[in-house]
């Protein structure tokens, strides 16, 4: 009997022969923490008695979410992170560097990987062909400790793609599509593993922000093999030795098999306040939006900046709809800046944020007033999840959102492009 | 055993309900954080929940973020249990690794204000106010472990490592 990513992943890691449903104690390839859940992290790490880190070479810590920071408070959290650091010889990727995953995605997480963070997007590497996924402060403290953790092997359910995104579509849409068919605890406890005929045509980029949502359905990981993008992609960032194959077995046994074709997809939106709520983009017309914004660790990346610019580019966005852009990374930043894309964004009256979460968790900046909507390529739109619980938060694509940004009100793509 | 009233709450209830990112300045500031436990889902819960009570919910209580502040400011308030009929996967971990005991059980028949008995070994939670009496799911065995000791850092703290 053949075995889903997930158990091929942990087996390696644990030296069990895992099946879904065992408990193992797996090896911990990466861990990290953020800077709202690290400060608990490092208290945590201080009272179990554990002295050093397993491995300081493979533990990060990342100042991300309150960036630079807001309040004295914050600031003296990353204070705690920063001396942290220092002292246990943990990285340190400080303000202005970007967001935790795409980070972990550029430079750490490899294929095979088992990855844990204080931070529920840890699944965004599972594009990579990681098992990564996310847990709280003691859990994360313990695993910095001893190199290890304990699991649940998961079931897993396989998304079989085939046909190719049609224009105006992509990623984010395939992902909210997905969700508005599971729910938002379609998938808990369980892996989405993603496959199929199609899935070359699923950029990296791509399958990060595919990888990134599976969670929003409650799933402990989503998965994608190491194919030659993983490959080409690892070699593109100056690391093509981290590669490694990494595929399910050709008989390996799922819970359930759902089939997407990506010929049918339109432009889709999650309404507030939960990510399974979707609508089709057209559906939605006429939904006056006060906010945009392009950005986070699901669609922060240089793709989502090009797309939004081709749609902005010699433009205006609509009087009334303030228009906010945050690259994922300095890397992306960097590249949209050597493009062109961030001044055609500016041109058309975005207002830059560097590298970071940005309003995407209602910390700081881009907070809504009350009755106030925004169209957000986040990942998130829970009551009161941008500042506010009297403000309204849509999911959409980067499209979607340049679209909307044009109009005022929720517009399809394609009908500007 | 423990005693106290239900505090009943719909489905869906996500970890920005109950400790939104707009606080995450006192997040070091424990005492000063938990004054705004469920806020965003109930303005009143904090000030009427007492020593013991317990937080009634429904599916996929504490979606959504990895913050273990969650279930930490929820004890904070004296909460003694979460009772739901399904619990996101991190939170539930977050709860155990706390102390916290989360209990699976068909919460439908409990009503806000049910004065209420659960007997964690025995499995059954006794609804005093309507006489109802109701079983709850087990506990896997690993996290019943860490339960037992008190939570996560106790138990690495006197095993100095997992013992399964
Ligand atoms: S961008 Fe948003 S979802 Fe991603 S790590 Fe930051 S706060 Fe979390």
């Amino acid at each position: 009997m053949g075995k889903t990513l997930a158990e091929k992943i942990l087996s390696a890691r644990s030296g069990n022969n895992a099946r879904a449903g065992d408990i193992v104690i797996a090896q911990v390839d990466l861990v990290f923490v953020q800077d709202t859940t690290g400060p608990l992290t490092v208290r945590q790490f201080q009272k179990s008695g554990l002295k050093k880190l397993a491995k300081p070479e493979r533990t990060a810590v990342f100042i991300d979410h309150a960036v630079p920071s807001p309040t004295h408070t914050l600031s003296n959290d990353h204070l705690v992170l920063r001396r942290f650091a220092g002292e246990t010889g943990a990285m340190l990727s400080d303000v202005g560097e970007g967001v935790c995953h795409q980070l972990v995605a550029e430079s750490l997480a490899r294929p095979g990987d088992v990855i844990v963070a204080s931070d529920s997007h840890t699944v965004t590497a599972g594009g990579l062909g990681a098992f990564a996924t996310g847990m709280g402060s003691s859990d994360v403290a313990v695993a910095m400790g001893l190199g290890k953790t304990w699991f649940r092997v998961p079931e897993s359910i396989r998304i079989t793609v085939a046909g190719k995104f049609q224009k105006g579509v992509s990623a984010k849409d395939l992902i909210l599509h997905l969700i508005g068919r599971l729910g938002a605890d379609g998938a808990t406890y369980k892996a989405l593993e993603f496959g199929g005929d199609s899935i070359k045509e699923i950029s990296m980029s791509q399958r990060f922000t595919i990888a990134n949502m599976a969670v929003e359905a409650g799933a402990k990981a989503g998965v994608f093999p190491a194919d030659e993008l993983t490959r080409d992609y690892l070699s593109e960032q100056g690391r093509g030795t981290d590669y490694q194959p990494v595929f399910p077995d050709a008989d390996a046994v799922y819970e359930q098999t759902m089939q997407i074709d990506l010929n049918n997809l339109e432009p889709t939106v999650a309404k507030p306040h939960t990510v399974d709520n979707v609508a089709l983009a057209r559906e939605l017309k006429g939904t006056k939006i006060q906010q945009v914004f392009i950005g986070t660790c699901t669609n922060g990346r240089l793709d989502d900046l090009e797309i939004a610019a081709e749609i902005l580019k010699g433009k205006k966005r609509y009087s009334g709809t303030r228009l906010i852009v945050a690259p994922a990374s300095r890397q992306v930043l960097m590249a949209s800046l050597e493009k062109g894309y961030l001044q055609t964004l500016i041109a058309a009256g975005a207002t830059v944020l560097p590298p970071g979460c940005g309003p995407c968790l209602g910390l700081h900046q881009g907070a809504l007033g009350d009755e106030e909507a925004c169209l957000s390529t986040s990942n998130r739109n829970f009551k009161g999840r941008m500042g506010n619980p009297r403000g309204f938060v849509y999911l959409g694509s980067p499209a979607t959102a340049a679209a909307t940004a044009l109009a005022g009100e929720i517009t399809d793509p394609r009908e500007v492009m | 055993m423990l005693r106290g009233k239900a505090f009943k709450f719909g489905d869906g209830i996500s970890t920005d309900h109950i400790i939104p990112g707009r606080h995450a300045h006192l997040r070091s500031n424990l005492p000063e954080l938990a004054k705004h436990v469920l806020e965003d889902a109930d303005p009143t819960f904090v000030s009427r929940v007492k020593e013991g009570d317990f937080i009634v919910a429904g599916n996929n209580f504490g979606l959504g973020s990895s913050r273990e502040h969650a279930p930490l400011v929820i004890k904070m308030a004296g909460v003694s249990a979460i009772l739901a009929k399904s619990v996101a996967r991190i939170f539930f971990r977050n709860a155990i690794n706390l102390g916290l005991p989360v209990l699976i059980c068909d919460t439908d028949g409990i009503n806000d204000g049910d004065e209420l008995e659960v007997d964690l070994s025995a499995g059954i939670v006794k609804d005093v106010t309507s006489g109802q009496k109701l079983t709850f799911g087990k506990i896997p065995q690993v996290m019943l472990r860490i339960l037992d000791e008190g939570g996560l850092i106790p138990y690495i703290k006197k095993h100095g490592d997992f013992k399964l």
